[in-house]
């Protein structure tokens, strides 16, 4: 296991420098400037020039290259064109509301869309199968940010269950924080939802038909015990794979959900960085879900291994 | 061990204890104002970026040697009192007693000297200021002196412009920072306190009264009177989108929403425990030529696009609601001491026929033209109607919408279309920065290099010269006439109309001070 993981990080570290050195150069290319963002739009072309030769962006390409590289090595990943705080403080403090966000979403989807979709299969082509069929299609087809206003309409405005906007860490009031989370993680959940309760209803399918469920039901096991000790476990590689997989769903999703609500974590921050050309921002960004990427991947190889010991590497 | 139906009925139990236990949203600090500001803040440096949201946090942590008041006069902030000498060549002030940074230092000349000449260096009247200065100095702890060449007229306008650039006086340790790099350190002398400690760029900016902070004992007027803070502290907190603000205004997460438009507005009307004022201040919608290029450097082709605008026919699409808008032809702006319907032409009314005429005989010979817009509300109806007014009268006008920080730097280009470049823009302005002919940006007539556009015309760059050099306010308004004659014969922009704003607010929120830029002192919260 341990030189699973060495070999893993070992493979990422040109993954990801491949990675920042595209999204440096698709950058400095696309049209826009932070001289430009960073003096406002009265500055007059002198002021400009000026913003731009003291953030080093009036040099050729490769050399703001290659001190980029010099400064990513020696762990400097720079300051914020505009508030020059620190990349890195910038993207821990947004850290925290994502991953709470994310966890809660994939926690509300694993208790939520795997019975479901284990469920549609075990009554396959009945009823409750086309319902959470539909269910599923509604899911992929509604926008997120779609998803979002209604629930605030409903719950929010309409019920006055739910505040309509805001995080709270639930490191300091969890109740509150618990309050905060409920809308923004139902609609960041909803798409995650219909792809993990169709993959999930797919593949129980597939092994209902195995000879071992046969084996089970004629061992006397009642349905339910077949179904959920049997054949679910079975049915896990796959939907644990999606699960991976739907992660870069999530964090597209995160994007919209935390501009819908007003959450403060890396996806508003990368609009707003991204849209002010805050170059040092963006490629820390970046950076760092492409380390996210790697590390969900490292574990879903080791999750494989847990849930099928028959797996290797 | 647990079945299915347990752990439905755990998770139910579980919303339900969150729902109901939790109860209404937490209530705010009884002092604390929660404001959504009209942008998020992320620069700092009032001097180095002209943004509004970084004026209006400027106002709040620094204070200023003069303020504007609501009738445009130029009144005493930080200055107790001062003297010109006969020539006109030599101003003294004396600044008043006790005033004090943040940090507990002392507010003294050399101070505001440093923060002068750091805001003269990017200020465009702060420009003419230090080209008609021989000499600004500490004469002794609280008495500036600026020692000029030749009279200036404008010099307790200059020392009290409102908006963008604001001439802020910060410690000159900090003042000394060159003006094209952002200072780091927030330290003024104003009501408010900047808690650096919580500052989220993009998400939240926090504000502590300034208890050593002594006002002024006049009322406050507009920027100018006494800066009473009433709020122990104000957060601003970014909204990425206007309706999750509108939505916490009614549930009163937040208590105010600085700014919005009138269609912003009308999703508010009749809210419970929700006040909405109508702002004194006002935006104005311009078109912009690209003066570099054909066609529109044909004067010819731009005044037959002006003979072709009608201001109504501009409100009614993009605002619609009539009390919320104002036909006006003046380029300094209706209401102010400037306001003149000197040399108007066309803008007012449409004339079609003349318009069709006059681009007859110009060098227009039927070729594409490339009107640049950003993809954010406040310019979103402009283009399209502007299209429809190029093509009513024969122009090819093809729209190109970009996101607002390619926007800002493609219009700065001269080149041609071709190459990248454009031929016409329009563009949004409190009128705040347009009372005045010399912070007018749409009178920087300097040409390649000047504003964008690049408005080619000694003439007026010789008027603002004098203009400056003016003293007597009905001189000074004859020769803004002839600017605004001269800019309507020229063609240098053409005004769209202005419009009003709104400010929404709980109903626990009091003595909202109605100013063209969004102040935080008098602002009372039960």
């Amino acid at each position: 296991m341990g030189y699973l993981i060495l070999k893993r990080i070992a493979a990422a570290v040109p993954v990801v420098l491949v990675v920042a050195t595209i999204v440096f150069f698709l950058l400095r290319l696309s049209p826009g400037d932070p001289a430009m963002v960073l003096a406002g739009d009265m500055a007059s072309p002198q002021d400009v020039a000026e913003i731009r030769a003291r953030l080093g962006l009036d040099r050729p390409l490769p050399v703001q290259y290659a001190t980029w590289l010099g400064e990513m090595a020696r762990g400097n990943f720079g300051v914020s064109i505009l508030s020059k705080q620190p990349v890195l403080d910038l993207i821990r403090a947004r850290l925290e509301p994502t991953f709470v966000l994310a966890f809660c979403a994939i926690v509300l989807t694993v208790l939520l869309a795997v019975p479901l979709g284990a469920i549609a299969a075990w009554y396959h082509n009945s009823w409750i199968d086309r319902v959470v069929m539909a269910m599923s299609v509604a899911g992929f087809s509604i926008p997120a940010f779609v998803i979002g206003y209604l629930l605030i309409l409903g719950f929010s405005m309409s019920l006055d269950l739910f505040p309509s906007q805001g995080y709270v860490s639930p490191f300091d009031d969890p109740l509150a924080a618990a309050r905060h989370l409920v809308l923004p993680s139902l609609t960041l959940a909803v798409v995650f939802m219909a792809l993990i309760a169709r993959v999930t209803r797919s593949s129980v399918l597939d092994v209902l038909g195995e000879d071992f469920v046969r084996t089970a039901r004629a061992k006397g096991n009642v349905e339910r015990r077949v179904l959920w000790r049997h054949a679910l476990p079975n049915a896990a590689i796959p939907i644990i794979t999606v699960i991976g997989v739907g992660v870069a769903l999530l964090i597209s999703g995160v994007v919209v959900t935390e501009s819908v609500f007003n959450i403060p974590g890396v996806g508003l921050l990368t609009i707003d960085a991204i849209l002010a050309r805050d170059y040092p921002i963006v490629q820390g960004l970046i950076l760092f879900f492409a380390l996210v990427f790697v590390g969900v991947n490292l574990l879903i190889d080791i999750i494989y291994v847990v849930v099928d010991p028959r797996i290797r590497y | 061990m647990m079945n299915r139906r347990d752990l439905a009925s755990l998770l139910l139990a579980g919303l339900a204890t969150v729902t109901l236990i939790g109860g209404p949203a937490a209530a705010a600090e009884p002092k604390t104002l929660k404001v959504s500001p009209h942008a998020s803040l992320r620069v700092l440096d009032p001097i180095t970026t002209n943004a509004y949201i970084t004026r209006n946090h400027g106002y709040l942590v620094y204070d200023t040697l003069f303020s504007m008041d609501a009738g445009f006069r130029p009144q005493p902030q930080m200055v107790q009192s001062w003297t010109v000498s006969d020539d006109k060549l030599t101003y003294d002030f004396v600044l008043r007693d006790g005033l004090a940074f943040h940090d507990g230092a002392p507010v003294t000349a050399e101070d505001c000297v440093a923060s002068l000449q750091r805001w003269a260096k990017r200020d465009l009247v702060g420009r003419r200021l230090a080209a008609a200065t021989a000499e600004m100095k500490a004469v002794d702890p609280r008495t500036i002196r600026i020692v000029l060449k030749a009279p200036f007229g404008q010099m307790l306008q200059a020392l009290s412009k409102p908006s963008s650039f604001v001439p802020f006086i910060m410690p000159k340790r900090i003042a000394d920072t060159p003006p094209d790099q952002n200072i780091t350190e927030i330290v003024g002398s104003g009501p408010f306190k900047f808690v650096a400690g919580e500052f989220q760029p993009g998400v939240k900016v926090v504000y502590e009264r300034n208890t050593a902070y002594v006002p002024r004992s006049e009322a406050p007027s507009a920027m100018a009177g006494g800066k009473v803070a009433k709020v122990d502290r104000i957060e601003w907190i970014s909204f990425p989108d206007m309706q999750a603000s509108v939505n916490a205004l009614k549930k009163g997460e937040i208590d105010l929403i600085e700014n919005m438009t009138a269609d912003v507005k009308a999703t508010l009307d009749g809210a419970a425990d929700v006040v909405i004022q109508k702002r004194s201040g006002k935006s104005a919608a311009t078109i912009r030529f690209n003066w570099s290029q054909p066609p529109f450097s044909d004067v010819k082709v731009r005044k037959a696009v002006q003979l072709a605008v009608s201001q109504r026919d501009y409100m009614d699409a993009i605002i619609g609601d009539e009390d919320a808008y104002q036909i006006c032809p003046s380029m300094f702006i209706c209401g102010t001491p400037m306001e003149s319907n000197a040399g108007v032409v066309g803008t007012v009314e449409a004339d079609l026929a003349k318009a069709k005429a006059m681009l007859a005989q110009s060098s227009y010979k039927g070729e594409r033209v490339v009107l640049i817009t950003p993809n954010i509300v406040s310019f979103s109806g402009l283009a399209p109607l502007t299209q429809q007014v190029l093509r009513s009268i024969g122009i090819n006008a093809e729209i190109q919408t970009m996101e607002w920080s390619t926007f800002l730097s493609r219009r700065t280009l001269e080149k041609p279309v071709a190459e990248g470049g454009w031929n016409l823009a329009n563009a949004v302005f409190t009128t705040l920065d347009l009372y005045s002919p010399l912070a007018n940006l749409n009178f920087d007539a300097r040409g390649p290099g000047a504003y964008t556009g690049f408005v080619n015309d000694p003439k007026t760059e010789a008027l603002k010269n004098t203009f400056a050099a003016e003293s007597d306010p009905a001189k000074q308004k004859a020769i803004a006439e002839e600017m605004q004659t001269r800019a309507y014969d020229q063609v240098f922009y053409i005004p769209l109309g202005i419009y009003n704003n709104f400010a929404a607010y709980r109903s626990n929120v009091r003595n909202f001070i109605d100013s063209s830029i969004p102040v935080f002192w008098g602002i009372e919260k039960n």
